[in-house]
């Protein structure tokens, strides 16, 4: 894992005449239509949106464009409701991490025991996982939360327990219910995964020397689903960043920018306010805040790569 | 012996009930889609009842525009997939089977493509799309699901084809079949499963996709995440028909995603667990 060189593999001589003529196949123009591709949709409009962030630039206005250096980043960085949606953009990503990442490994521990009904059961589980965001938003809001109607305030009042309208006093913790729902089961799908490959033998050697259960997860799992949960961690951190159906659907944003995150600060400059400018330099700031976590899940990626090309 | 066999027992039921629990959401938008609005939307919930169809027949209706929603999702989805795998199967054959100093570089940057967010590029797309007469397009649509799943099923094929031992194309290329021939009648037959399932994990997410759907479309090229959107502000008595919509627009994707667990798994993190 440590050493990032690639070894060349090594031919016996035969072989290593056929590499040699195989090599010339044409790889660049095998590779070059996919590489075309993302250029053109990914990195094009990515580059793009920086120009734009340095325009003004309102199709309100749309004769109106001028260079505006980094007006835009300074208008931004005064403006409260960017800061706001910074805050909730963070708040959503930590507190959907600890829920999925919290219930997803104790539902893997639970399923990673053996008992009837096992593939049934998981099946179940994970199938909010496959709903789509707009159907998980709009089912939540209405048939759970409604405030008089919803599943769960007539719990509440089967309890005797006061009813809570969800979404408008507590409305960022019904958005993380709702994301941890649909994204608790690809935490418990990979962590499983993880569980399942753990090393049989040191878990019977630590028996064997008279470890408890409590022992045997802290010395021998947790360390093995160290490397799991960072994927997962990372990979969540990067979906979560980008939550933008389920608060659409639901909150609108609101009330007031109690949900607006910054996918949803973006689109509501952009498309009501027409603001291209300062939409494009809150745009590269969401770029940026996605890079911190996707430079390491990256190296994470390709450190494998090498690891792999090495057997 | 009998206590720990408790434990175990007391587990097992506990698990029952977290997926019951997690799924019942689901169960819930299911049973509602059976009931009439009045029965659906009562201050005292009702488990049992008489399912009626009725509400089905309407959101399947002519004009109620399911179908035409449905056929945008469908077409989508099938096509991005198509296209995406036509364009990343020979790049994925190309880095494993030749790989040169550029291929991880090359592998590792395709990969991180997809962890640019939608929203940097949404304004220069729709500014282009606008110019160049692609908004509410389902060719203009079907692109940009491409370019999303593009780089996990260049990752995915990649490391199916990583798997196939490299002696066979050397045995190929002895017996004179060219790169292409090479290519579709050795490799493709024996990466089948792993390009099937490749495929299947694309069609999902194209399939659940939203955010481009919500912001490029308007109605000629709208799939079924803007149709139920659209029930967002809906009033009166909707819960029915819109459970109704919403079961007819997930169930396939449940299916296909009960087949495609493991595939997902593989998939989504990109081999860093397996």
């Amino acid at each position: 894992m440590d050493s990032i060189t690639t070894t060349q593999p090594v031919h016996s001589g035969k072989a290593a005449k056929a590499q040699r003529k195989v090599a010339s196949a044409p790889t660049r123009r095998l590779m070059a239509p996919a590489v075309i591709f993302l250029f053109v949709w990914m990195i094009v409009p990515l580059v793009m949106t920086l120009y734009y962030s340095l325009q003004n630039y309102n199709l309100m206005m749309p004769t109106m464009r001028s260079f505006a250096g980094i007006l835009n980043y300074d208008l931004l960085f005064s403006d409260p409701t960017f800061w706001a949606a910074l805050g909730n953009t963070l708040l959503l990503v930590a507190a959907c991490l600890i829920v999925t990442v919290g219930l997803g490994l104790a539902l893997a521990l639970l399923f990673n025991r053996t008992f009837i009904g096992r593939g049934a059961a998981r099946t179940l589980a994970i199938s909010p996982f496959f709903i789509m965001p707009v159907v998980t938003g709009l089912i939540w809001k209405n048939m759970m939360f409604h405030p008089v109607y919803g599943l769960i305030s007539w719990a509440l009042r089967a309890l005797g327990l006061e009813p809570v309208d969800w979404l408008a006093h507590h409305p960022m913790m019904s958005i993380v219910i709702m994301i941890s729902w649909e994204w608790t089961p690809f935490a418990l799908l990979i962590l499983l995964t993880g569980l399942q490959s753990l090393p049989e033998d040191q878990i019977e050697a630590v028996r064997l020397d008279g470890a408890n259960k409590w022992q045997e997860f802290r010395h021998i799992v947790l360390p093995h689903l160290g490397q799991v949960l960072y994927v997962v961690v990372m990979l969540e951190s990067i979906f979560f960043l980008t939550s933008f159906a389920e608060i659409y659907s639901t909150t609108g944003g609101g009330p007031g920018t109690a949900t607006t995150n910054l996918p949803y600060y973006i689109y509501l400059g952009a498309f009501f306010q027409y603001d291209i400018g300062s939409s494009s330099a809150a745009a590269i700031g969401a770029v940026i805040l996605a890079n911190i976590f996707a430079i390491f899940l990256i190296r994470f990626v390709a450190g494998n790569l090498n690891a792999g090309s090495q057997r | 012996m009998t206590e720990s066999r408790l434990t175990n027992t007391l587990l097992t039921l506990l698990t029952y009930a977290v997926a019951i629990v997690m799924f019942f959401p689901i169960l819930w938008m299911f049973l509602t889609a059976f009931k009439t609005e009045q029965t659906a939307f009562d201050i005292v919930p009702h488990f049992l009842f008489t399912p009626t169809l009725d509400s089905f027949k309407l959101a399947l209706a002519q004009g109620n525009g399911y179908w035409h929603y449905a056929f945008n999702s469908a077409l989508s989805a099938v096509a991005s997939t198509l296209i995406g795998l036509v364009l990343a199967v020979p790049a994925a054959y190309a880095m494993a089977f030749f790989p040169s100093k550029r291929t991880d570089f090359t592998l590792v940057w395709m990969v991180s493509t997809k962890f640019i967010p939608a929203v940097g590029v949404l304004i220069p797309v729709f500014m282009v799309y606008k110019s160049l007469g692609l908004l509410d397009n389902i060719w203009g649509l079907t692109m940009l699901f491409t370019a999303m799943n593009l780089p996990l099923i260049v990752w995915m094929v990649y490391s199916y084809f990583k798997d196939i031992p490299k002696d066979i194309i050397e045995a190929a290329d002895i017996d004179g079949a060219g790169t292409l021939q090479t290519m579709v009648k050795v490799v493709l037959p024996l990466a089948l499963p792993g390009l099937a399932s490749t495929g299947l994990l694309a069609l999902i997410l194209a399939w659940n996709e939203s955010f481009w759907s919500l912001t490029m479309t308007d109605h000629k090229a709208a799939t079924l995440a803007v149709f139920i959107a659209s029930f967002k502000s809906a009033e009166g008595l909707f819960w029915a028909k819109m459970s109704a919509a919403s079961v007819l627009t997930v169930t396939p994707i449940i299916i296909l995603g009960w087949f495609a667990q493991r595939q997902m798994v593989r998939g989504l993190t990109f081999g860093a667990v397996k």
